[in-house]
C-alpha cells in the first residue's frame, strides 16, 4: 500500500542542537498514529517539517506523494496547531469562510462545518469572545475542510471537555474510515490508548518506540499487577496462600512479569470460592511511555 | 484569484472593525476641510481656479498624510500574524505568500482610496461652491487622486516589508515611524541643506533632480505640481526642480509601488513561522 506520509532518517538541527535525529516513520491511509513525547521531544518540530513550515537537514520526507510544503502537499494536508489562534475581530463563521476560500472550496459550507464541531450557536460571534475550547473547535472545523488525505493535529483535544473529546475522536474515526491518514500528538495518554492504531514515542529527537499498544506492552515487559479480594471470612486463608501479596485494606496486591501471569492466576483460581474477585491490571500507557522515554535518557 | 479576494475581504472586515476605515476617512476629511478653509484667501491673486489651488494644497497634505496612514495600516500585517500565532496555520494552506500580501494590499488600498476620495471630494466640493470656474481643476484633482493611491501603495508595500523584517509589532511600529520621518521629513531637509551648501554647483544641477525622483514622496509632489497649472501656488522644492520632465516623475510613482511590493514579498518569504 502506498503510504500517505513517509519519513526516512529525518534529521534536523537547531543551532547545533539535535531536534530530530534519524527519525523514520510511515503513516498509511486510514491509519491513526499517536505521537507521544515530553515537551521538547521534537513532536512539533517533526510536524512543522511535515507541513513544510521549516526546512530539514537530512533525510527524506514524502507527503501525499509530494515534497512537504509543495502546493500539492498543502492542498491535501490539514493542520491543527497547538494553541490554535485566529484574528479576534473576525467571527467564527467569517474565519471558516476564509479558510474554505483559501482551499478553493465553497464558503457556503462554513455553517455546516461549524455545526459538525458544535459551534453553530456562536458562529456569528467574534472569535475574540470565544473560550479556548471554542477556538479549538474552529481549529477542528478548518481541519475538516475539503477531505484532506493527511491530518496533522498537534494536541488536538487540549482545552476540550470530556464529551467534546469523545465527539472529536468520533469525527476522526469517520475521517480515517474514509481513508485519511492521521498523525496526532497528545498528552492525554488514556485517549490515545483507545483511539489510535499505532503509537510512536519520541524522546530527545529520536524515535524510541513504535507499534500498537499491545506490541509496546510486550516489548516493555513491565510487570502486571493483580488485585485479589477474598471472600469475607477467608481473608487469612487467602493471604496465607499468597504470601508474596501486599495487603492494601481488603485488597491483596500482587505483581508479576508478563510470563508468570498465567501461573499466578492458576494459583489464585485454585483457591476456589475463597476468592471473591480478581482484577488484572496491565501496565498503563503512562508506565509504558515512561519506560521507553526513560530508557533513552539513561 | 478567489484566494486573494477572500483574503482582501477578511482584511477589509478586520480594518472596518478596528476602526481603521473610519479613522482614515475622518482624518482625510478633516485635514482637507482645514486646507480648503485656510487656502481660500490667495486664489484670486494667482489667476488660477479655486480647485487647482486646492489641489496644490492637497498635494502638500497628501505627501505627509498618505504615507503615514499607509504605514500605520501595514506595519502589523506580518508581525501581527506572527505575534497572534496565526501565521503557521495560514502558511499550511495552499496559498502563496505573495497571494496573502496582495490580498492585504487590495484591502488596505481600498481603504486608502476611500479616504482619499472622500477627503478630496469634500475639498473639491468646497472649491466648486465658491468658484464657478473650479471645474477647470478636475483633471488635476483626478491626477492627485490616483497618484495618491499609488503613493499609498508604495508605503503599504514598505510597511509590509518592515513588518516581515522585524517580526514583532512593536519593532515594526518603531521602524515604520522611522521610515516616515526619514523619507518624508529628513530626506527633504538633507537635500535642502545640500542645495544651500552647494550654491548652484554640480549637485544642484545634476544630482538633485534624481535624488528627488528616488524618493517616492518627492516624485509624487513633483508629478502633481509640475503637471498642474498651479505650480506657482506651491513653494519650496518643487519650484527648484521644475526642470524634471513629467514622464520621469510619473515613471517613479508608477515603479515604486511595484518595487515596494517585490521587496515586501521577498522579506515575507524569509519569515519562518
Amino acid at each position: 500500500m502506498t503510504q500517505t506520509l513517509t519519513l526516512k532518517q529525518l534529521t534536523k538541527t537547531f543551532q547545533g542542537v539535535r531536534a530530530l535525529s534519524d527519525v523514520s516513520l510511515t503513516v498509511a491511509p486510514g491509519e491513526r498514529v499517536a505521537l507521544l513525547g515530553h515537551n521538547g521531544a521534537g513532536k512539533s518540530t517533526m510536524m512543522k517539517i511535515i507541513l513544510g513550515l521549516i526546512p530539514f537537514d537530512a533525510g527524506r520526507v514524502v507527503v501525499t506523494g509530494a515534497a512537504p510544503g509543495s502546493a500539492d502537499a498543502r492542498g491535501q494536508t490539514a493542520y491543527l496547531p497547538e494553541n490554535v489562534a485566529f484574528h479576534p475581530a473576525l467571527t467564527g463563521l467569517e474565519q471558516t469562510r476564509l479558510y474554505l476560500s483559501l482551499r478553493g472550496e465553497n464558503p457556503a459550507k462554513a455553517m455546516g462545518l461549524l455545526e459538525q464541531v458544535g459551534l453553530s450557536g456562536a458562529a456569528r460571534r467574534r472569535i475574540g469572545t470565544y473560550s479556548k475550547g471554542m477556538r479549538q473547535r474552529v481549529g477542528l472545523a478548518q481541519a475538516l475542510i475539503g477531505r484532506p488525505r493527511l491530518l496533522v493535529l498537534d494536541e488536538p483535544t487540549s482545552g476540550l471537555d470530556p464529551v467534546s473529546r469523545r465527539d472529536f475522536y468520533a469525527l476522526l474515526d469517520g475521517l480515517a474510515a474514509k481513508g485519511a491518514a492521521i498523525l496526532l500528538s497528545s498528552h492525554a495518554l488514556t485517549e490515545v490508548e483507545a483511539r489510535t492504531d499505532r503509537i510512536v514515542i519520541l524522546s530527545k529527537g529520536a524515535l524510541v518506540a513504535e507499534g500498537s499498544l499491545a506490541d509496546l506492552r510486550r516489548r516493555a515487559a513491565l510487570s502486571v499487577t493483580l488485585h485479589v479480594i477474598a471472600r469475607s471470612g477467608a481473608e487469612a486463608a487467602v493471604a496465607a496462600a499468597l504470601p508474596e501479596a501486599a495487603a492494601e485494606g481488603a485488597v491483596l496486591s500482587l505483581t508479576c512479569t508478563q510470563g508468570d501471569k498465567l501461573a499466578l492466576l492458576r494459583r489464585i483460581t485454585a483457591l476456589g470460592d475463597q476468592v471473591a474477585d480478581v482484577e488484572v491490571l496491565p501496565p498503563s500507557l503512562e508506565d509504558i511511555y515512561s519506560h521507553f522515554s526513560r530508557r533513552d535518557g539513561q | 484569484m478567489n484566494r486573494i479576494l477572500a483574503t482582501a475581504l477578511a482584511e477589509f472586515r478586520i480594518a472596518l472593525r478596528n476602526r481603521w476605515v473610519t479613522i482614515s476617512v475622518v482624518m482625510m476629511v478633516l485635514f482637507s476641510m482645514v486646507l480648503s478653509a485656510a487656502g481660500s484667501a490667495p486664489s484670486g491673486a494667482l489667476g488660477a481656479d479655486r480647485l487647482s489651488v486646492t489641489v496644490a494644497s492637497l498635494t502638500s497634505l497628501a505627501v505627509y498624510l498618505v504615507p503615514l496612514m499607509a504605514l500605520l495600516m501595514s506595519f502589523d500585517a506580518v508581525a501581527g500574524e506572527v505575534e497572534r500565532g496565526t501565521l503557521p496555520l495560514l502558511l499550511t494552506y495552499p496559498v502563496s505568500r505573495a497571494e496573502v500580501l496582495v490580498g492585504k494590499l487590495i484591502a488596505h488600498l481600498t481603504i486608502l482610496a476611500l479616504a482619499v476620495g472622500v477627503g478630496y471630494g469634500v475639498a473639491a466640493g468646497a472649491a466648486l461652491a465658491t468658484d464657478p470656474n473650479a471645474a477647470d481643476g478636475f483633471p488635476a484633482l483626478w491626477r492627485l487622486m490616483w497618484s495618491s493611491v499609488l503613493l499609498g501603495a508604495t508605503f503599504l508595500g514598505a510597511g509590509y516589508a518592515i513588518s516581515a523584517l522585524s517580526r514583532r509589532p512593536s519593532g515594526a511600529a518603531g521602524l515604520a515611524i522611522g521610515l516616515w520621518l526619514v523619507m518624508i521629513v529628513l530626506f527633504d531637509l538633507a537635500l535642502l541643506a545640500a542645495v544651500v551648501a552647494d550654491d548652484g554647483g554640480p549637485f544642484t544641477t545634476r544630482v538633485f533632480p534624481y535624488a528627488l525622483l528616488a524618493n517616492p514622496a518627492d516624485a509624487f509632489r513633483l508629478f502633481n505640481l509640475a503637471a498642474s497649472q498651479a505650480t506657482a501656488a506651491a513653494a519650496g522644492v518643487a519650484g527648484a526642480a521644475s526642470s524634471v520632465p513629467v514622464w520621469q516623475s510619473l515613471a517613479s510613482i508608477l515603479l515604486w509601488p511595484l518595487a515596494a511590493l517585490a521587496l515586501a514579498i521577498a522579506a515575507f518569504r524569509k519569515v519562518s513561522p
